[in-house]
């Protein structure tokens, strides 16, 4: 089981991969649109490939319950418990 | 009178160089892009042709990472060239509302299209990306290029096979002398070097098959080609009302003075023996500029080196320029490029410009046996053209029996 803080190291380094962002950008705070930028498009991409780096299924609908960067951390956190 | 449409910057990234400069100085030396294809795939599908021209910088080398990850190849070539173009025209201030993009393919996202349809076979339908269909889709290169510019007076995406760069200059002069748009980013881009569409070719016996020696094999008017090497790539001409060039001083390489485009309706690929198509093409072209045979002096050939195609172009040239076809400096620079398909007539048009600009015919490589059936004054070192008012031709044609012609004259 990740940590919430390996979570969101792994999470920054998708982010990174697709956008080019800086990890450190990436905190639990941000907003995925409204801070980061981030496009729907690229918002599947990074969903389809944290679901593979955790191990988690993220269904469509709840991905548009993803807002910031902690909604997506703790939903990883408790879909691996 | 017709809005006069002028040509004020260049951009390419092809085989024989990654931007204009380094491809006109290996245009005018003769060099040939046509390698062994270094990747596991040629292998691993016993694939029957196993070299292609590749481009000589990666797009890897001047895209970011991130730019790259969302473009299909095609896409990342015809970017890169548009910028170039861009960069190279020295505009600044522009109407973006009168500002279009006329940029071509043959085939387009063929890489994303199939690596979509492996993933899909492997992984499931979850793991195919989001951005597969904007990057498959034959638009692709002209929507980035348009977003690319802010080009917001139309993005448009001819498709005529290796037709296709050529038609695109139909267009954007269409778009300007028509009062649509005052600017105009045209141009070309393929990327279709990979297995699939090699095997196909070559099905087709449309392929070179000199895997032991793939430099000599793209030999226009030899009488011992024997089929096309694959290239890949992209060019971009920016095209200008003339009024809108002077008006901020740019600089000129020539005016496109004519276009035009025929259908054979002979055959799905086969040419037209007769080339009539191809002849009334040229002459339509000629008409359009209001240009006579006489006044030609450098024709930039479609001539891909195929057994079939390369002699019929002979027959419409001659009947279209009479005798002033003896007169006329012929440069096959498939021989050095390979065939770019749908992006060759834009990387063509491009070495055409700078052939009128410079007076300087590019050389055709690998002619060491003429065919006596093409008896054309071929460019098989650089040649100074005429002083004096000059007009130069180049032509594509591409299967489904698309021909397409432009007129380049000096300004």
């Amino acid at each position: 089981m990740a940590s919430n803080e390996e979570i969101l190291a792994g999470l920054a380094e998708i982010v990174n991969e697709e956008t080019g962002l800086a990890p450190e950008s990436v905190e639990m705070d941000k907003s995925f649109t409204d801070d980061l930028d981030i496009d729907s498009i690229s918002m599947m991409t990074i969903v389809v490939n944290a679901e593979e780096k955790f191990g988690v299924r993220i269904p469509d609908e709840e991905v548009k319950n993803l807002k910031t960067v902690g909604d997506a951390v703790e939903f990883i956190a408790k879909s691996q418990s | 009178m017709a809005r006069k449409v002028v040509i004020t910057g260049l951009g390419a990234t092809t085989p024989i160089g990654g931007d204009v400069p380094t491809m006109w100085e290996n245009a005018l030396k003769g060099v040939s892009g046509a390698r062994t294809i270094e990747a596991d795939w040629v292998a691993e599908f016993e694939l029957p042709v196993t070299f292609a021209a590749q481009v000589s910088t990666p797009a890897s080398e001047v895209l970011t990472r991130v730019e790259a990850k969302r473009m299909d190849p095609s896409t990342q070539f015809a970017v890169i060239a548009a910028r170039e173009a861009w960069r190279d025209s020295g505009i600044e201030e522009v109407d973006h509302d009168r500002l279009a993009v006329a940029f071509a393919t043959g085939i387009g996202g063929v890489w994303t299209l199939l690596d979509a349809w492996d993933t899909l076979k492997a992984k499931g339908p979850r793991r195919v990306l989001p951005m597969t269909v904007p990057m498959l889709m034959p638009n692709g290169p002209a929507a980035a290029v348009s977003l690319d510019l802010g080009a917001r007076a139309g993005a448009h995406t001819p498709v005529s096979a290796c037709a296709s760069g050529t038609e695109a200059l139909h267009l954007g002069l269409d778009l300007i002398r028509s009062g649509k748009a005052d600017v105009v980013m045209c141009g070309g881009a393929e990327a279709a070097i990979h297995p699939m569409p090699i095997a196909a070719f070559a099905a087709m016996q449309a392929l070179s098959r000199r895997n032991d020696d793939p430099e000599h094999a793209s030999r226009p008017y030899d009488i011992d080609r024997d089929g096309f090497v694959m290239g890949e790539g992209a060019g971009a001409l920016l095209l200008e009302a003339e009024e809108h060039a002077l008006a901020r001083g740019a600089r000129i390489y020539g005016e496109l003075a004519g276009t035009s485009v025929t259908a054979d309706a002979y055959h799905i690929t086969a040419p037209d023996p007769e080339g009539l198509g191809a002849t009334r093409a040229l002459k339509a072209a000629m008409f359009d500029a209001r240009v006579q045979a006489s006044d030609v002096v450098h024709v930039n050939a479609h001539a891909t080196s195929t057994p079939v195609g390369d002699q019929p172009e002979y027959v419409a040239l001659k009947t279209a320029l009479g005798s002033q076809v003896d007169s006329v400096a012929v440069s096959a620079t498939k021989s050095q490029t390979g065939h770019l398909l749908g992006a060759s007539g834009a990387v063509e048009a491009v070495m055409t410009v700078l052939a009128v600009h410079e007076r300087r015919a590019p050389v055709t490589i690998n002619l060491e046996n003429q065919d006596p059936q093409i008896p054309l004054d071929v460019v098989t070192s650089a040649r100074d053209l005429p002083a004096g008012d000059i007009v130069a031709l180049s032509n594509s044609f591409g299967f489904g029996g698309h021909n397409a012609v432009i007129v380049v004259k000096n300004v």
